[in-house]
């Protein structure tokens, strides 16, 4: 997905590791997480789902220390943390909860200072830092820098105390429910953010959400738990939708897994219908021609710099007697290239005629969509998701069987990761 | 001799003897503070300790302090000392009490943020938990100070210094000429001492209380 070295120099995302890991709080018969073994790759997201109280925020304090484990190990770019100053450890780990942490008494400036500062950077450096964290979460920082926590939203709340886990610039990143508690507006922007972040920074994240569908959107990989963290799951999110392992997965992923598909994919990934367009300078008698010969009866206007203007069917120009000023509708719906297919489809359902011009990033005219394109894609998207699916589940059958067979002639067989 | 005549007169006794009132209580209240402050840092970490240490401070409270004041003096003699640590004594019990509470008062998940991001244990007690106790724990001390100002005017009943001198000349003369003005006049004193305490906790609150956290209109007490 992406390579393990971050952006910033000197950073690496770290693999994080999770060995037979055990949770047993004295009093209690049963583990609240028993025997997990996960792995989740340098500069991937995994997102762990799953029924509360299932133990998701325990393995999360277990990978920065916050909880020691009974039983079993975690592991953080190799090395296991349970060997490591637990202060010094969390200085490299960004932790975000739904609460955000941020201290009131603090500034904001001062909240995202603080993991700089203990690690000893100078100055100027920790200025331009915080400058620096402020934008890459889209807050002014002149106008935000001074402010205290009790004058944000909570949006903004969430923003700052994501500019405060990734001050220090650490490999791994733990987020705990970190949007559960903002409105579901708020929420998707956030979460569009954090991918943008993620890609320009591409850290490891382990994320912990109760939102099937925020898993499905943020993860690379997901993680359905069952409780005491047993896995049911733990893969991409087109396998789990189209591939569910059982009963427990599908119920939890909910119905429409159809639907869901859709906001895995982007307009610009699918083949978008060229449609005839014309500009509002054309001559009127090139338009005239270009509607008669039109295979779909319409056209599409664009103005001066290029972006969708009117939709102008056969006919239209008659009834206003040759005035393009009063022939025709506008358009008063386009999708960006960089919108999901649900975006989309939800664009063209609102639409009367059935069809949604796309736009670049400049707003200029890219293509079209309509019912057609969108129903035939989700069905090729499933069917190659569903081959996918079995080739993999195949090749780790092999892989499963290779092993077996190695530890069979004697040696244990070797890490395989 | 009227009231301002008195004042006229005297005015020179009456400034020693306001002086010798504030240092007497600043320097319990300091002392006070530091201990309240540090017993309550250290009893708070454990549940029993810590309600031990609440009820103990309203126990101490309910002492009158005269009889403590009395039980002193064949122990370290008359004058200065049975008064700062009697003052000390009851001046410390409101700010154990309020760091206690102060303390446990603060957000658990700012706690658990504080340690996630890689404080060490004595960093977040400086950075985060008592800057948030803070608050409480300068109104006990406010608190703490009106009341000492009282008990330290007792504290001439044992020869100790301060203001308590006018009053209680002017109570053991009843008959006196000046018996009334010397009264009032400790008393004014007592009141106008207390008052200006107050405006410098005030500033106190300005400069140490973050914005962030203060109730907007300054400190209550
Ligand atoms: N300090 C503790 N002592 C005893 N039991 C605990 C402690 N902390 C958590 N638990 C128990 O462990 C279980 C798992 O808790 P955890 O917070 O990890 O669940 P979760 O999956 O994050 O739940 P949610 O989705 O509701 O946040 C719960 O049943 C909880 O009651
Ligand atoms: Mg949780």
């Amino acid at each position: 997905m992406s390579e393990p070295a971050g952006l910033q120099s000197g950073t690496t995302a770290a693999t994080v590791e999770l060995e037979q890991l055990t949770k047993r709080y004295p009093g209690s018969p049963q583990p609240v997480v028993d025997n997990v073994t996960l792995t989740i790759r340098a500069g991937e997201t995994a997102v762990l789902v799953g029924p509360s109280g299932c133990g998701k925020s325990t393995i999360l304090k277990m990978i920065n220390r916050l909880v020691e484990p009974t039983g079993g190990r975690v592991r953080v770019g190799g090395e296991d943390v349970g060997a490591m100053d637990p202060v010094g450890l969390r200085r490299r780990i960004g932790y975000v909860t739904r609460a955000s942490g941020l201290f009131p008494h603090m500034t904001v400036a001062q909240n995202i200072a603080l993991v700089p500062e203990m690690s000893g950077w100078p100055r100027a450096r920790i200025r331009a830092r915080v400058e620096e964290m402020l934008d890459l979460v889209g807050l002014d920082p002149v106008e935000f820098r001074d402010r205290h926590p009790r004058g944000l939203s909570g949006g903004q709340r969430q923003r700052v105390a994501v500019a405060r886990a990734l001050a220090a610039d650490p490999p791994v990143l733990l987020m705990d429910e970190p949007f559960g508690a903002v409105d579901p507006v708020t929420r998707d922007h956030l979460q569009g953010e954090l991918i943008r972040v993620q890609g320009e920074l591409h850290k490891t994240i382990v994320f912990v959400t109760h939102d099937f569908d925020e898993a499905i959107r943020l993860g690379d990989r997901i993680a359905v738990l069952r409780e005491r963290s047993h896995i049911a799951q733990y893969d991409t999110p087109e396998s789990i939708l189209t591939n569910p392992a059982d009963d427990f997965v599908s119920g939890f992923a909910g119905g429409g897994a159809a639907l869901k598909r859709l906001s895995l994919t982007r307009v610009r990934e699918v083949d978008i219908a060229a449609y005839p367009t014309l500009t509002v300078d054309d001559p009127l008698q090139e338009i005239f021609n270009k509607l008669r010969a039109s295979v779909t009866n319409e056209i599409l206007l664009l103005d001066q710099r290029g972006r969708p203007y009117k939709w102008l069917r056969r006919g239209d120009l008659m009834r206003a007697k040759g005035s393009l000023a009063r022939a025709g509708t506008l358009v008063n719906d386009t999708v960006p290239r960089d919108a999901t297919l649900r975006d989309a489809l939800e664009a063209v359902l609102t639409d009367s005629a059935g069809r949604v011009a796309v736009t670049g990033r400049r707003g200029e005219y890219a293509g079209v969509v309509d019912v057609e394109t969108l129903m035939n894609t989700v069905h090729e998207l499933l069917e190659a998701d569903r081959l996918e699916a079995m080739e993999t589940r195949h090749a780790l059958e092999e892989m499963r069987a290779t092993q077996t067979h190695a530890e069979q002639e004697g040696e244990g067989g070797g890490q395989m990761t | 001799m009227s009231f301002w005549e008195y004042l006229g007169d005297r005015h020179q006794q009456l400034l020693t003897d306001a002086g010798e009132q504030a240092g007497i209580v600043f320097l319990s209240m300091v002392m006070a503070t530091l201990l309240g402050v540090l017993t309550g840092l250290v009893t708070c970490r454990s549940e029993r300790a810590g309600s031990l240490a609440t009820t103990a401070s309203s126990a101490v409270l309910a002492l009158p302090a005269l009889a403590v004041i009395g039980l002193l003096v064949p122990v370290v003699g008359l004058g200065t000392a049975p008064t700062v640590i009697a003052l000390t004594l009851f001046g410390l019990m409101p700010v154990m009490r309020s760091t206690v509470v102060g303390l446990r008062a603060v957000d658990p998940s700012l706690v658990e943020a504080a340690t996630g991001i890689g404080m060490s244990r004595p960093m977040r007690l400086a950075r985060v938990e008592l800057p948030l106790a803070w608050p409480p724990i300068l109104t006990a001390i406010r608190v703490s100070t009106r009341m000492l100002m009282g008990i330290a005017a007792i504290a001439a009943y044992a020869s100790g210094p301060g203001l308590g001198k006018e009053i209680f000349r002017g109570l053991a003369f009843p008959d006196g000429e000046n018996a009334l003005n010397e009264v009032l006049a400790g008393t004014l004193g007592i009141i106008i001492l207390t008052l200006l305490f107050d405006v410098v906790y005030v500033l106190v609150g300005r400069l140490t209380i973050s914005g962030g956290i203060r109730a907007p209109g300054g400190t209550r007490v």
